[in-house]
């Protein structure tokens, strides 16, 4: 009687250890960028992403914020281990180290978000920020009072030429008589330098100055509040930084392509390959300018949502310098 | 007599060994007061830095700068020196190492990699010698500027590149070194590489210049007294200016060993406080080269764990952090420390 209990009770560890893999929520694993959580901008963006496909989607998620960049791969490798359904990272400082971690795990499937690795066991979350920067660069060409406004870059690589080109030729495209002052901070965690620039435009002559700089970019938001000039936001909803003085934000959906790439996972329907986010799917845009209504007239917004129909049909194209 | 040394020498380890003790009990409190428990989390620490051979081979990995740097710290200080610009000399030497390393073509490895080497030497020297320099001849305090010179070493560095030496990536990188430049890697995956045996043969040397020739007698009676040592016929000016250019050269190689084993190319600020953490590993190594060794392999494990702990705890790796930040106090704070151990002052 007691070996045949034994028996039934380590037959029904067994059946447990072979069934409840396939009742097992998947379990992800995410990768922070350099900075980190409450940038208030890009992490915090993927964060949100993660957050939501856990409470939606019910998966189990791991996070970790990396110290410095030589760890981006230590922590690759320990998550590969781990046996996770997907290991997300988010940023191209990612890349390289990724390049050859998902060779050495071409068991585990990968997510990059903002740069390509081409594995089949990569996913790779890429945005058109050129054409979001496109209808920023509208606005600020049609705002400007002084015919001048300003670009302010975290490091001159080409992710970040993206926004400014496309910022740039949006401005154009609305008022061909603008000018466009550019400077690079060097940096995407010097909220100092980034005021430092932006005050400097201002006295050029920019009475708006956008900002693709990560943290670097909340320097230049100060920096509008106190000279009093306007300011165009990156990344995340940045509007209500500084009310009414962020004219709107070049809203880049990083949660939404955590939580879609998530989403793939559960539904089984991941593969590898390039997604591209861009206007037409809402992965990138202008935002709901919830503060700044009443300052931008009719005939304004009128025109972005013109040019923004104008993109999606192709009629007009935006350079992108990647390509 | 004998006895009498041995005695002496078994203090010099109570302090830093009672620190770490003490360290590790305040940080006890801290994981209660965030809800683990902190046996768990010990654990998790002390398995993810040496449970398994790969687990040891990646703490001695991110050991292997801070033995650098805390030989760099230690020698400064030997010759009463306090180098705090290891920062600055390692991206120096870093820089020149890449540099060697991207641009030379052709060259077989067993040319190519010291010549690469000795770039990064000399480059962390010249960078170390010009406070040395401004200290013997114009008596401008070696602090001020080694802390300057940092600023200037970074945006340098910062500048080459992402300007003449960009190596084309989305990252602010100069190109790859070629294979021939990079130190050989022990132990795959992890990423230790002979540059650690190169760290522990630095040690040794440091100990035989320091103690074992005449040189090295000259260093530390400058460092001990520089009046007394002026008298005795020393010459100081030439003496301060080599031993920074000596704890220039071992940040140099800090910052080479990164380049040429782990990062493979030169990427901007790419040292998350290396060189500071050097002035922490000399302290509580005694500003010896063995005690480096043990203290640097430490903060590598804590550096390792706490990574680890990150991933599969709730215990923020900023712990560790405080967990360090306490041990460099009660070292610092030695005169308490003997307080709480009854100890009487060289007894």
């Amino acid at each position: 009687m007691q070996r045949r209990l034994g028996f039934i009770l380590v037959m029904v560890l067994l059946l447990g250890l072979v069934v409840s893999p396939v009742y097992a929520a998947p379990k992800i694993g995410l990768i922070f960028a350099e900075g980190g959580l409450g940038d208030q901008s890009f992490n915090d963006a993927a964060y949100r992403g993660l957050m939501q496909a856990k409470e939606e989607l019910g998966v189990e998620v791991t996070y970790v914020e990396p110290a410095d960049i030589a760890e981006m791969e230590e922590h690759q490798r320990a998550y590969a281990d781990l046996g996770l359904d997907l290991v997300i990272v988010i940023g191209f400082i990612h890349q390289s180290a990724l390049v050859e971690v998902s060779s050495d795990y071409p068991n585990v499937h990968f997510a990059i978000v903002d740069d390509v690795v081409d594995n089949p066991n990569v996913t790779s979350l890429v945005f058109e920020e050129h054409e979001g920067s496109f209808l920023v660069g509208m606005l600020a060409g049609l705002m400007t009072e002084t015919n001048t406004i300003g670009f302010v870059g975290g490091m001159e690589v080409p992710l970040i030429r993206k926004f400014e080109i496309g910022f740039i030729e949006g401005a154009k495209y609305a008022n061909p008589d603008v000018e466009v002052l550019v400077n690079y901070a060097g940096a995407f965690d010097d909220p100092g330098r980034g005021r430092e620039l932006a005050v400097s435009q201002n006295e050029r002559g920019a009475d708006i100055v956008y900002h693709a700089a990560g943290g670097t970019g909340s320097g230049v938001i100060d920096a509008a509040v106190a000279n009093g000039f306007y300011a165009i936001g990156v990344d995340s909803d940045q509007d209500y930084m500084a009310p009414g003085t962020v004219l709107t934000s070049m809203v880049k959906r990083v949660d939404t392509a955590v939580f879609e790439v998530i989403k793939a996972v559960v539904d089984g329907t991941l593969e590898g390959g390039v997604w591209s986010f861009g206007i037409e799917d809402g992965g990138v845009g202008t935002s709901e300018f919830k503060y700044t209504k009443e300052l931008i007239p009719q005939s304004v917004l009128d025109a972005i949502e013109d040019a923004k129909q104008k993109i999606i049909s192709g009629e007009i194209v935006v350079s992108n310098p990647l390509q | 007599m004998q006895n009498r040394i041995r005695a002496v020498r078994w203090q010099e380890m109570v302090t830093p060994l009672a620190a770490v003790i003490l360290a590790l009990a305040i940080g006890a409190g801290f994981i209660l007061f965030v809800g683990e428990n902190p046996l768990t989390a010990y654990k998790i620490l002390f398995v993810e830095s040496f449970g398994n051979l790969r687990n040891l081979a990646t703490t001695l990995q991110r050991a292997t700068p801070l033995m650098f740097t805390g030989l760099a710290v230690a020698f400064g200080y030997r010759a009463g020196l306090f180098n705090i610009g290891a920062e600055g000399q390692l991206y120096i030497g870093a820089f020149a190492a890449a540099w060697v390393g991207f641009t030379l073509t052709g060259a077989p490895r067993f040319i190519h990699l010291p010549l690469a080497i000795i770039a990064g030497m000399l480059g962390g020297a010249l960078w170390g010698s010009i406070p040395g320099y401004l200290k013997a001849k114009l008596g401008v305090h070696e602090v001020i500027n080694t802390i300057m010179l940092n600023f200037i070493a970074l945006y340098l560095t910062d500048w080459l590149a992402t300007g003449p030496f960009h190596g084309g990536s989305w990252v602010p990188e100069t190109a790859r070194i070629k294979p021939a430049a990079a130190l050989t890697r022990l132990y795959p995956p992890t990423r230790l590489t002979t540059g650690v045996f190169l760290a522990l043969l630095a040690a040794f040397v440091v100990y035989l210049v320091l103690w074992k020739t005449r040189q090295g007698y000259e260093l530390r009676a400058v460092g001990l007294n520089p009046d007394a040592a002026e008298y005795g016929g020393i010459n100081v000016a030439r003496n301060t200016v080599l031993a920074m250019a000596i704890s220039g050269a071992l940040a140099g190689l800090a910052g080479t060993e990164q380049i040429l084993g782990l990062h493979n190319r030169f990427i901007v600020r790419f040292s998350s406080d290396l060189g500071f953490m050097g002035i922490a590993v000399a302290l509580l190594g005694k500003n010896h080269p063995f005690g480096v060794i043990l203290a640097a392999v430490l903060f590598g494990a804590l550096q390792t764990g706490s990574a680890a702990m990150d991933r599969l705890t709730s215990v923020p790796r900023e712990l560790i952090t405080i967990i360090q930040a306490l041990i460099i106090f009660f070292v610092a704070a030695e005169y308490l420390i003997r307080r709480i151990l009854r100890m009487k002052e060289g007894a």
